[in-house]
């Protein structure tokens, strides 16, 4: 095995290989599991301070106006400019600006308000009727969102997520590149810059693969959870 | 049971103000069943909100059971709620879900245990007769099976007070008329509460004890179904009441009216339960000089009761057809003369 490692493929070592593609699964999937908790926080407050939400009066117009407002600012910015302005916060947090664990914080600060949006979107899809129910049957604000709308929206928030991940990918990309290691970071040093394009193209086509397991993985678990809905 | 009084509320929205409730007050007794029929935008959805504070007046009270919603705490407020039950014009079920998931939420939320649920929910679905259907997927089932499904879910908590919002609004006539049946099944069989709101004037018809005519967010007329189907007195009530009681002279007839040569009166003449005691028409066709002619007739059972309504063409002399309007009206039958507007086609009543 170790001798099989040690051989190069297109000018690389397949060790080195491998390890990228590990380095770009662990960005994205820690990404995606922090994001998704914080998104899915930032959605739930959002569709519930909204306008004709659940939450009513005028603290919860202010605490939308302002959750409204961090998500279009940090959605506005584009990653890589993200990326760089917060380094110094990001030395403050993780001791360094190096490293696949290093790049997490400026993924996460940037797919949250991402993923918020997505999923707020399809918690929105459930019909105001059966909130309506909900509160009619004597449901409190958690109730309303565990048995109600969770159930009605969750295939249409992995949809959602599904999406998410797939920009999140583009963007560790480029987290890789300024240190966070991974297929992009491959591709782009010693594809790009030492102008190896089969190893670009090796790698786009990796790219290429991971996305489409992605793709088929959420469609399939959307497509059972959607399974009766008619 | 359920009270309201001097309620009032107004949407505003942008530069619009909407005056959904202009001062309404209604008292809904234990054990009836109460209609309040209107035309769209009459104010009903918001009135029937009111009582399990899905919607908060802007003034006036609404007790339930002599208690002041607006003094409930929020436990309070969530405790008389699972004493209420709602039903929806939409059905507002979980339609990726099954029926017996559906119907077992509330129990879950109230923290009852498995077997409990499991117990409740065949129970309850066995009284809206769709035992077979518990582990079916609500996407599967038709619309008037849906609403039964709704209707289980609202009883799942044993409530005291059924709210049915245009439950029957979406569901053709066939349909309506069964849940209708199942309604009355549940306030007779466990003395359940129910107050409707409908546009449809078959519900009244068929189900309700007493009803309220909205319009324009105020209350216009308001009794027991035979009174306010008998003596409408408002205009938007008789045009309710026209619509599941044809009191008028049915237009194909106009002609055969017309070629009446001889002198005559049109009389429409109602019959309300069983305050008649003799055959008046028979009667009528019995007196010297007068012909009778059928020219329409209704009979609508409600209210375990009855009310018909017949247009006659009587011809005769005037002082004869004096006699008969007098003898009719001491019969205890109500009596209109009906006059035709032959240029528009239209009738006038008159004394």
């Amino acid at each position: 095995m170790d001798d099989f490692l040690n051989t190069k493929i297109f000018g690389v070592k397949w060790s080195r290989l491998l390890t990228n593609i590990q380095q770009t699964l662990y960005m994205v999937g820690w990404a995606l599991l922090i994001g998704t908790i914080i998104g899915f926080i930032l959605a739930l407050a959002l569709v519930l301070t909204r306008k004709g939400g659940i939450l009513k009066g005028t603290g919860a117009r202010i605490v939308h106006a302002v959750l409204n407002f961090y998500v279009n600012v940090v959605r506005s910015v584009p990653f890589v400019i993200l990326l760089v302005t917060i380094m110094p916060f990001t030395r403050l947090l993780m001791g360094t600006t190096i490293g696949s664990t290093a790049a997490l914080v400026p993924l996460v600060l940037y797919i949250s308000p991402y993923l918020a949006r997505l999923i707020e979107n399809s918690l929105l899809e459930c019909s105001p009727g059966i909130i309506e129910a909900a509160q009619a049957m004597g449901a409190n604000v958690f109730q309303v969102i565990r048995y109600f709308i969770i159930p009605e929206t969750l295939g249409s928030v992995v949809l959602a997520l599904t999406t998410g991940t797939i920009g999140l990918l583009g963007a560790s990309a480029m987290a890789g590149y300024v240190g966070g290691g991974g297929v992009g970071d491959l591709a782009l040093t010693y594809g790009y810059e030492k102008m190896n394009t089969p190893l670009m193209i090796l790698t786009v086509i990796i790219l290429i693969v991971i996305v489409q397991l992605i793709q088929l993985l959420g469609g399939a678990i959307s497509a059972k959870l959607r399974a009766h809905q008619s | 049971m359920i009270q309201l009084e001097h309620v009032s509320r107004t949407f505003r929205e942008k530069n619009m103000e909407v005056r959904a409730l202009q001062d309404v007050s209604l008292h809904v007794r234990e054990g009836e069943i109460f209609g309040i029929v209107g035309f769209s935008g009459a104010g009903k959805s918001t009135l029937i909100r009111l009582v399990n504070r899905l919607e908060t007046p802007d003034s006036g009270t609404v007790r339930v059971k002599g208690q002041d919603l607006a003094a409930l705490t929020g436990k309070e407020l969530t405790s008389l709620r699972r004493k209420i039950g709602m039903v929806f014009q939409q059905f507002n079920l979980l339609e990726g879900k099954t029926v017996f998931h559906n119907i077992a939420i509330p129990l879950r939320m109230e923290g009852r245990s498995k077997e409990e649920i499991e117990r409740r929910v065949s129970e309850v679905l066995d009284f809206v007769e769709l035992g077979e259907k518990k582990d079916a997927y609500v996407s599967q089932l038709s619309g008037g099976q849906k609403q039964r499904v709704g209707i289980a879910r609202a009883l799942a908590t044993a409530p005291e007070i059924l709210l049915c919002d245009e439950a029957t609004s979406a569901l053709d006539p066939q349909t309506t008329e069964s849940i209708l049946k199942l309604l009355k099944r549940v306030n007779r069989e466990m003395g359940i509460t129910i107050m409707l709101i409908t546009h449809q004037m078959q519900v009244i018809q068929l189900i309700c004890d007493r009803v309220a005519v909205m319009e324009d967010g105020k209350i216009v007329e308001e009794g027991s179904v035979l009174d306010v189907f008998g003596r409408p007195q408002e205009e938007v009530t008789k045009r309710f009441v026209r619509t599941v009681i044809n009191d008028q002279v049915p237009e194909t007839f106009y002609d055969t009216i017309r070629s009446e040569n001889r002198h005559y009166r049109l009389e429409q003449l109602k019959f309300i339960g069983d305050t008649v005691n003799e055959p008046v028409i028979a009667n009528l066709c019995r007196r010297e000089g007068l012909d009778v002619n059928i020219v329409g007739a209704n009979i609508s059972p409600m209210q375990g009761s009855m009310m018909s309504v017949f247009i006659l063409q009587l011809i005769g002399e005037t002082d004869i057809l004096n006699e008969a309007e007098a003898y009719i009206d001491q019969s205890g039958a109500i009596r209109k003369r009906l006059t035709i507007d032959w240029e528009n086609r239209t009738v006038t009543e008159s004394a």
